[in-house]
């Protein structure tokens, strides 16, 4: 894991007293509210419906045992024992005190994290492959790169006014598991004919009121000078992005009206003038990066055998365990989506036995999912087991992994003042009707529901198998119902399936979807994704609104 | 309909209804304001001690008062998933 250099803790140091200065002046009355209000979100802090949501980054998802520890003890100091794990592989604190604020920075700084770039119109949290360095299909660790945008992006003076927000995830695998093509920077890693390193490049997808798929702006920028390439991408966007209109701010919205070929040819003659200028990084600093991510310390003589005689280590091997690159090792996923649970909330208590189970068997590393869980990518097949029965005892091993029960959710009008309509209660009615019956969410297969409580998307609906949207209807929460999305390396946005419903309605439409699919799948093993896009809207429809 | 005056606590982020002298966390404590209830609003605001004051609609008799929008009842009442981190004042189940 990288470890912050004293110019990283530097940097944190500074913003973390600036921010404390601030928050002083503010709680004295010397700063107004329409004053402080940029500052505080710039600091990832905002005002929700109960109280002070704080938004803290994780960098690329990635974190330590003792940062989980630290972030646990941040929930049971500051928050109320719990905290949340978003869409975008931070975490979220729902109940923070203004007046403890300065108390919890130095918590945060004194593990390397902090809470900056969390809002506002800034390059935020670069998110990856929670796979990263452990999956057998990537061609490199994409984290080195993930870093090196981050240090390249933090407190970037020229964009930190953008448009509006900006989110760049990085891959290395032909599998996406970081939903690259619905990011506003999409850098996927490979190989050019001579074998050398570099990334495909997409520009301009998103979710939110307007989604759109990325399109390719580059099919292959060296390694050596990404950075500067993503810097034209910024220049290009930071000069025409619309802020006359906040709806149309996004870069999708310059890209689609410029044309793919136009933005390309802006972006290519700003980086003709950028690349000379020496802005990349030296190779010297990509080695010192790329070495703070060393390959684990393998035991190469570890047995590549589990004992499964356990049924239900074996059903959660099945379902959360994936083949890890290294013989002996597997990737095991921590469902935070148990029975009755509100997706991705862990309660202190929980994050501490993750973070103990890290740093006594999965080499001191908890990787965030954008899905809203949790995992451990180098674990011993040989410690799975204990692994599993620790987990379980904290109800942390849920089997549930892309199942119908595994919801993405995002707080909803529970905690979010932009929120339509809650989200939460329409995705655990929802699981409810299966979290008792394993074998059947089995048959069912990967299924991806996703909600959200409003158009901006954090709940990823638009990339929803299924996806839900509440909306406002005269007052009342009303739930949109979209098929067909997928974040994946097969990237489609979901449509509207007809007219709303309200919350009993939505729960049973799903239910009839689901039930349609099982009696109209070409195979056990054909996905509700792929029925629906082999049969099309229309009998889904049907089956639906009869 | 009744309006009621609600907004957040600087130094907390707290959920806070205007009880006719100063501010409560409980929703039974709030009082129906009147006409003076924009001129309250600008003199909270000029204050600077509390967050979003704004004038809401409600139902019932004071003690007993209930927004009318889903989104204020769950800021009197709390999450509707948590029950356990309720306010008091104000039940979930009314969500």
């Amino acid at each position: 894991m990288y470890v912050y250099d004293k110019y990283d803790q530097a940097i944190v140091d500074a913003r973390v007293a600036e921010f404390k200065d601030q928050v002083g002046r503010r709680l004295r009355n010397e700063i107004t509210e329409d004053q402080f209000k940029p500052l505080r979100l710039m600091n990832g802090l905002y005002l929700q419906l109960h109280a002070y949501m704080l938004r803290v980054a994780i960098p690329y998802g990635t974190l330590s045992g003792t940062q989980m520890a630290a972030l646990a003890d941040i929930g049971r100091k500051y928050d109320r024992d719990y905290g949340h794990f978003t869409t975008r592989q931070n975490i979220q604190y729902n109940w923070i005190k203004l007046e403890q604020f300065s108390d919890l920075l130095d918590d945060l700084s004194k593990v390397e994290m902090h809470a900056f770039q969390t809002s506002g119109n800034c390059i935020r949290n670069i998110s990856s492959d929670q796979f990263a360095g452990a999956a057998a299909d990537e061609l490199a660790d994409p984290r080195p790169y993930a870093e090196l945008l981050r240090q390249w992006s933090t407190l970037h003076p020229e964009f930190s006014f953008l448009p509006r927000k900006f989110k760049i995830a990085v891959i290395a695998s032909e599998t996406d598991r970081a939903a690259i093509q619905l990011h506003d920077i999409g850098l996927q890693l490979r190989k050019n004919n001579a074998g050398d390193l570099g990334f495909r490049v997409y520009v301009g997808g998103g979710m939110g009121r307007t989604p759109i798929i990325g399109k390719i702006v580059r099919d292959f920028i060296p390694m050596s000078q990404f950075l500067s390439y993503s810097e034209a991408i910024l220049r290009v966007y930071n000069r025409y992005g619309r802020r006359d209109n906040i709806y149309k701010a996004r870069i999708k919205i310059l890209v689609t009206e410029l044309g793919i070929e136009e933005f390309t040819a802006q972006v290519e003659a700003e980086w003709a003038l950028l690349e000379p200028l020496g802005l990349d990084a030296p190779k010297a600093e990509y080695d010192r990066i790329i070495a703070q991510f060393p390959e684990p310390d393998y035991d190469l003589s570890a047995s590549d055998t589990l004992d499964l005689s356990d049924p239900d280590f074996a059903v959660w091997v099945k379902q959360n365990v994936h083949g890890h690159k290294q013989p002996g090792y597997a990737i095991a996923t921590i469902s935070l989506k148990p029975k009755r649970g509100i997706p991705g909330d862990a309660s202190s208590d929980q994050m501490d036995v993750v973070a103990d189970v890290a740093k006594r068997y999965a080499q001191d590393e908890i990787r965030v999912t954008h899905s809203q869980n949790l995992v451990l990518a180098h674990v011993k097949k040989a410690d799975l087991y204990a692994v599993w029965q620790a987990l379980d005892a904290a109800d942390l091993a849920t089997p549930n992994l892309d199942l119908v029960t595994d919801i993405i959710v995002c707080p909803g009008m529970d905690y979010c003042t932009l929120a339509n309509a809650r989200s939460i209660p329409i995705a655990q009615r929802i699981a409810a009707k299966f979290e008792t019956n394993l074998p059947e969410q089995q048959d069912i297969g990967e299924l991806k529901i996703k909600v959200s409580g409003c158009i901006n998307g954090c709940g990823h609906h638009h990339a929803g198998h299924i996806g839900i949207l509440g909306v406002d209807k005269k007052g009342e929460e009303a739930y949109q119902l979209l098929l067909g999305g997928s974040g994946a390396e097969d990237a489609s946005l979901a449509k509207i399936l007809g007219p709303g419903f309200d919350e009993n309605g939505i729960v049973a439409a799903v239910d009839k979807l689901i039930a349609f699919y099982r009696t109209a799948r070409a195979a056990p093993d054909e996905r509700f994704l792929d029925t629906y896009r082999r049969l099309g809207a229309a009998p889904f429809k049907q089956a639906v609104y009869g | 309909m009744s309006r009621i005056l609600t907004g957040n606590r600087l130094e907390t982020g707290d959920v806070l209804y205007w009880a006719g002298s100063d501010w409560s966390t409980r929703i039974a404590d709030a009082i129906a304001i009147g006409d003076e209830g924009e001129a309250l609003v600008a003199q909270h605001i000029a204050a600077e001690r509390i967050n979003d004051p704004v004038l809401i609609d409600v139902t019932g008799e004071p003690g007993n008062f209930l927004p009318t929008t889903t989104r204020e009842r769950v800021r009197a009442s709390g999450p509707s998933v948590r029950a356990d981190l309720a306010r008091g004042s104000l039940s979930v189940e009314v969500i």
